[in-house]
């Protein structure tokens, strides 16, 4: 005879660097339900549009999160520029791209660690955040911050990257490729990895189509949904921007969906590096939104969707994000009845949960 | 650092951060910062630890939360704010569900400025920590010795 109890998981956890509140109904050690309370960390930070300027509200988009900051800034940027029917120049929507890379690069290697330290290699973890360092350090170099860069702006972007930078960053990016390919070793062929991530939290292709999950989570499940395909900023530009996926739907396959994507960035990023254009970096942006537009991007995560309502003055009147977290949610929540408690910790970051944007 | 006598341990919560100060606290304790050599740990639990770590600002929901961490550390316990949304609410400052600053619910010992807070100035934050927590504790153990006296001579 099994008994039932509820253990409260979150929203203070070792495991978890965010707060979320799980409460896991047990039968002994199996979980039977999950039951989620969310709005530890909301803000309400949409309604702040109606109070700084549609200029001004590029800092406050960035700061949604702290890990996709630069992607949410280009998001809501790339709304604005839409509604006003403002071209930026090709040289802007290169750096755009080239950044949004990194930051992908940054935020894969952040979740690659916390997964070994989900599953109790602590060496790996601390290995992968050795790595992300290096891509910090290239942030430093070509905008002065490490994690908010308030890079991007309404017309385009405020910073160059120069030649000779863009050479070193290379040389970086090499030298990380290098210490990946050591990674991957782990990865791929490791017992305690393979033991732990492998017939984990499966997810077959129709499910994910019926929850709507979005980013690696679905192209893990052998999905090929890739938002940078719209060709948004320069990927149009660029030919090796082709969705990567698995097709097992595990845990394992959803970690090397984003291994995998590492490679893909940084030979993304070498290729905009060559065929950047000169010119200008931004235009001057005169007036005021009006109109509505939804813009959509590609997140470390997933699709984060972005609505923009101006209605001629300098303030705007809704805005509006959909978080890849959020499409996500459903299908943790699919993936933990019938679980051992032990795996909780990595089934929950197995989407790669960003409260912050979630709950905003 | 000759005045720390013992390895603080520290406990880490997010008020409402927007992570940046989060991965920041979490790169201290990774290679380049590496902080456990000085000896400082983080722990998942309250009742381990000497420091509270609490980045973002606070809304109705973690504010209990950050009370029932705070409440069941043991004295003496510093509390360190970092980021300027931990400091008086940031950009948020004048969103519906933020309350201010982490001082608005607990007593603050160290404030950390920067958006996001550098891991150099998180450091920098700890180590004064750890001093303010010496001073508690030379504190108490006066506090003590008086009463023992007290005690003796009456």
């Amino acid at each position: 005879m099994s008994r039932r109890s509820i253990v409260p998981f979150g929203p203070q956890h070792p495991v978890l660097p965010e707060p979320i509140h799980l409460d896991l109904v047990l039968e002994d050690e199996r979980v039977v339900e999950a039951i989620p309370s969310i709005g530890f960390v909301h803000r309400g930070l949409e309604k702040l549009v109606e109070k700084r300027e549609y200029t001004e509200y590029v800092y406050v988009a960035e700061r949604i999160c702290g890990i996709c900051s630069f992607q949410h800034g280009s998001g809501y940027c790339q709304a604005v520029e839409a509604i006003m029917n403002v071209e930026i120049p090709p040289r802007a929507e290169f750096l755009r791209t080239i950044w949004a890379e990194l930051s992908r690069m940054h935020s894969h290697l952040l979740w690659l660690g916390l997964l070994a330290d989900a599953f109790g290699f602590e060496s790996l973890f601390m290995q992968c955040w050795r790595l992300r360092e290096r891509v910090l350090d290239i942030f430093e170099m070509t905008t002065g911050g490490r994690v908010i860069f308030s890079v991007c702006k309404v017309g385009g972007v405020r910073r160059d990257i120069s030649s000779d930078d863009m050479k070193r960053i290379i040389t970086v990016l090499d030298t990380i490729v290098a210490d990946l390919k050591d990674f991957e070793r782990v990865f791929f062929d490791n017992n305690t990895v393979k033991s732990r991530l492998c017939g984990v939290g499966v997810l077959s292709k129709e499910k994910i189509l019926e929850l709507g999950a979005v980013g690696p989570v679905a192209r893990g499940s052998g999905i090929k949904l890739d938002m940078r395909k719209l060709g948004y900023a320069a990927y149009d530009k660029i030919p090796q921007v082709e969705p990567i996926i698995e097709t097992a739907g595990d845990c394992y396959a959803r970690c090397l969906v984003r291994l995998r994507e590492l490679y893909q960035s940084v030979e993304i990023i070498k290729a905009a590096a060559s065929t950047m254009p000169e010119g200008e970096i931004s235009v001057k942006v005169t007036g005021n939104p009006n109109g509505e537009f939804f813009s959509r991007v590609e997140q470390p995560r997933g699709e984060a969707s972005y609505y923009v309502r101006g209605n001629g003055t300098k303030f705007l009147e809704r805005f509006r994000v959909r978080t890849p977290t959020f499409a996500n949610l459903g299908a943790l929540l699919a993936t933990l009845p019938g679980c051992d408690l032990a795996d909780v910790p990595m089934l929950v970051l197995t989407i790669d949960p960003c409260i912050s944007c979630t709950e905003r | 650092m000759s005045f720390i006598k013992k390895s603080p341990w520290i406990i880490h919560y997010d008020g409402t951060s927007c992570n940046g100060c989060d991965i920041e606290t979490l790169a201290c304790l990774t290679p380049l910062y590496d902080v456990e050599r000085l000896g400082v740990v983080n722990t998942g639990n309250p009742k381990h630890a000497d420091i509270l770590l609490v980045t973002g600002s606070v809304n109705e929901q973690s504010a209990p939360v950050l009370w029932q961490i705070y409440n069941q550390m043991a004295n003496p316990k510093v509390v360190v704010a970092i980021g300027i949304c931990a400091l008086s609410g940031g950009v948020f400052k004048e969103c519906y569900n933020v309350k201010g600053g982490v001082d608005t619910v607990l007593p603050v010992d160290v404030y950390v400025p920067g958006c996001a807070a550098r891991p150099e100035a998180i450091i920098d934050g700890v180590a004064k920590a750890c001093e303010i927590l010496q001073q508690k504790l030379d504190h108490e153990r006066e506090k003590k010795r008086t009463r023992k006296a007290v005690k003796n001579n009456g």
